[in-house]
């Protein structure tokens, strides 16, 4: 069974130490609190260097320094802290980084309310017991053969076909019949290269639909999205090595994830409100009576400041957009008010929870509106974006990449559901 | 008299209030009753998501959920106080609340209710530990009325 060791503050009071043992059950996985004597938590945390106030912070930095020094043994680490506290906050990214400065164990931060229940700590201890289980997996960083990697999207069902490390056909298909769009990718992405679907030496799904299709089409890797995703948008970047965030602002969702050396180490996952998600700009350009793709041209030829849009609901969202419209402002101002607006919501919901760090690779569909891109990076004070090469095939190009390395070996994915 | 000890789980000054009399409002208290209750299971303390809600009353949403959720078992001592004692620097294994803030919030309403208060810091000699238990011991007399037995 894979011990995740538990470095927290908070959680018993809370009341969520039960859904966070129930998420790690979930996933084959147990919590461990690492053995800390009384009398070591002083020395431990002095050693450390950050003062807290909070004793439970102090006994979170000794368990963390114990994990270090080897005095216990884990395969993962959880660090959940309270949300809205300054003090926690700064332990817990102190804290992740000495894990990861000293160790090779995967960890995965998060700060919770008394609201947090299992089913949203699931991806996160899928993808910590992923990187355990499939850690040779995802240390790969080269595909090789020919491979077929199939993203399962709530929007839009990507393909991507890629033989000896290079993408040769790709399909996009907007998801309807979930079995039915991924044949029609497949199709797409097949077209043109020489090969028939026989000739594939294997397949990876993953996505919302990659357990339905991964069963149909024997799919030797059906993986969660989040380690799958970022392990796609470090390869198309050429950024494997080091540290990046890479920010997917999605249809319905919204992911950020950290990557230390092309593996997934914290990550947050939005969806409150369609105002902060690509739902909205695709309104948008239908209100501007632009096709989506003219969004992005458009809003760079605006100012988002001649263009009053700041509510967070997307009905209210198109409320603005509309009276913005009717008071004159102009198209260009409004698509760039547009991209603004979600950019600025992307960054106060999600991208504050998480420590960003450069570069910030910006993937999926919305990554093509260049207003969009701009917005994010100006918001964040002007750092480095990369926007890759079919940077909206990311979750397929990381599945065909991952999968090739299990080609040759007896992992069958499919057989497990 | 009911008196109100902060750490609220600190096992000596219980003990040292129990012997004159009186009665300590200890949160090992609030934690049997929830941990004995059948109908929760949520360990290891059984508190759950109504915990941190049922701190609202002390503190505002904004207020992290750990220091709310601690106020759902402390808060209720607090109102029922009629003394408090504060020993403030208390090591580990003297009493602990884990949460700075919920420290600071817990001393604070204590503080601020009209109650008969000794506030002592943690003794680190053997003079100013007598002298500590002659403070409590005289402190718990005086809420006897028990002044001039001295």
């Amino acid at each position: 069974m894979i011990k995740i060791a538990q470095l927290s503050c908070g959680t018993e009071y809370s009341g969520i130490q039960k859904e966070i043992n129930k998420a790690a059950e979930t996933f084959g996985a147990e919590m461990v609190l690492p053995d800390v004597n009384l009398d070591e938590i002083d020395e431990a945390y002095e050693k450390f260097g950050l003062g807290c106030a909070s004793s439970s912070l102090k006994l979170m930095i000794a368990r963390a320094m114990s994990l270090v020094e080897g005095k216990n043994e884990a395969d993962a680490v959880f660090i959940c802290t309270c949300f809205r506290c300054a003090e926690a906050a700064i332990a817990r990214n102190e804290v992740r980084r000495l894990i990861q400065n000293n160790t090779d164990l995967p960890v995965v931060t998060y700060s919770f309310t008394e609201k947090t229940k299992a089913s949203e700590l699931y991806i996160r201890m899928e993808a910590l017991t992923t990187v355990v289980a499939r850690k040779s997996i995802l240390a790969r960083e080269k595909q090789e053969g020919l491979t077929l990697g199939i993203d399962s999207g709530s929007t839009t069902t990507k393909v991507a076909l890629m033989e000896n490390n290079e993408v040769i056909g790709t399909g996009w298909v907007p998801t309807g019949d979930i079995l039915g769009c991924a044949r029609d990718g497949i199709n797409q992405a097949l077209e043109g290269t020489g090969y028939k679907y026989e000739d594939i030496e294997a397949v990876g799904t993953t996505g919302y639909g990659r357990i339905t299709i991964g069963k149909e089409l024997h799919a030797k890797l059906i993986q969660e999205e989040l380690s799958v995703n970022s392990k796609g948008a470090v390869f198309l970047a050429d950024a494997q090595k080091g540290e990046a965030t890479v920010l997917d602002i999605g249809g319905m969702d919204n992911k950020v994830i950290t990557v230390n050396n092309g593996i997934p180490d914290n990550f947050t996952m939005g969806g409150i409100c369609a105002g902060a998600s690509g739902r909205f700009l695709d309104m948008t350009s239908g209100r501007l009576g632009c096709d989506i793709t003219e969004l992005g041209p458009l809003a760079r030829q605006g100012n988002y400041k001649n263009a009053t849009l700041n509510s967070y609901c997307i009905v209210f969202g198109i409320q603005d957009l509309v009276t913005s419209l009717a008071g004159g402002a102009k198209r260009s101002d409004v698509a760039s008010a547009a991209c603004y607006s979600v950019a600025e919501q992307v960054y106060e919901q999600q991208l504050q929870e998480i420590d960003v760090r450069e570069p910030l690779i910006q993937v999926g569909g919305t990554s093509l509106i260049g207003g969009l891109v701009d917005a994010v990076q100006d918001i964040l004070g002007g750092i480095d974006i990369i926007v890759p090469e079919y940077s909206q095939f990311i979750g397929a190009v990381g599945a065909a990449l991952l999968v090739s390395g299990l080609k040759d070996t007896d992992v069958d994915d499919s057989l497990k559901f | 008299m009911q008196v109100a000890i902060f750490p609220p789980n600190s096992m000596i000054l219980a003990d040292m209030i129990q012997r004159k009399g009186h009665t300590p409002l200890v949160v090992q208290h609030q934690m049997k009753n929830k941990v004995t209750s059948a109908e929760i299971d949520a360990p290891p303390f059984n508190i759950t998501e109504e915990g941190p809600i049922e701190g609202l009353k002390y503190a505002a949403i904004e207020v992290p959920s750990g220091v709310r959720g601690r106020m759902s078992l402390f808060g209720p001592l607090i109102e029922a106080a009629e003394a408090a004692i504060i020993m403030e620097n208390a090591p580990y294994g003297f009493g602990c609340v884990g949460c700075h803030r919920s420290s600071e919030l817990t001393v604070f309403s204590l503080r601020r209710k009209d109650i008969p208060i000794l506030e002592l810091e943690y003794p680190t000699s053997r003079d100013e530990t007598i002298e500590m238990v002659y403070k409590i011991n005289t402190f718990l007399d005086k809420l006897n009325g028990d002044e001039d037995d001295d």
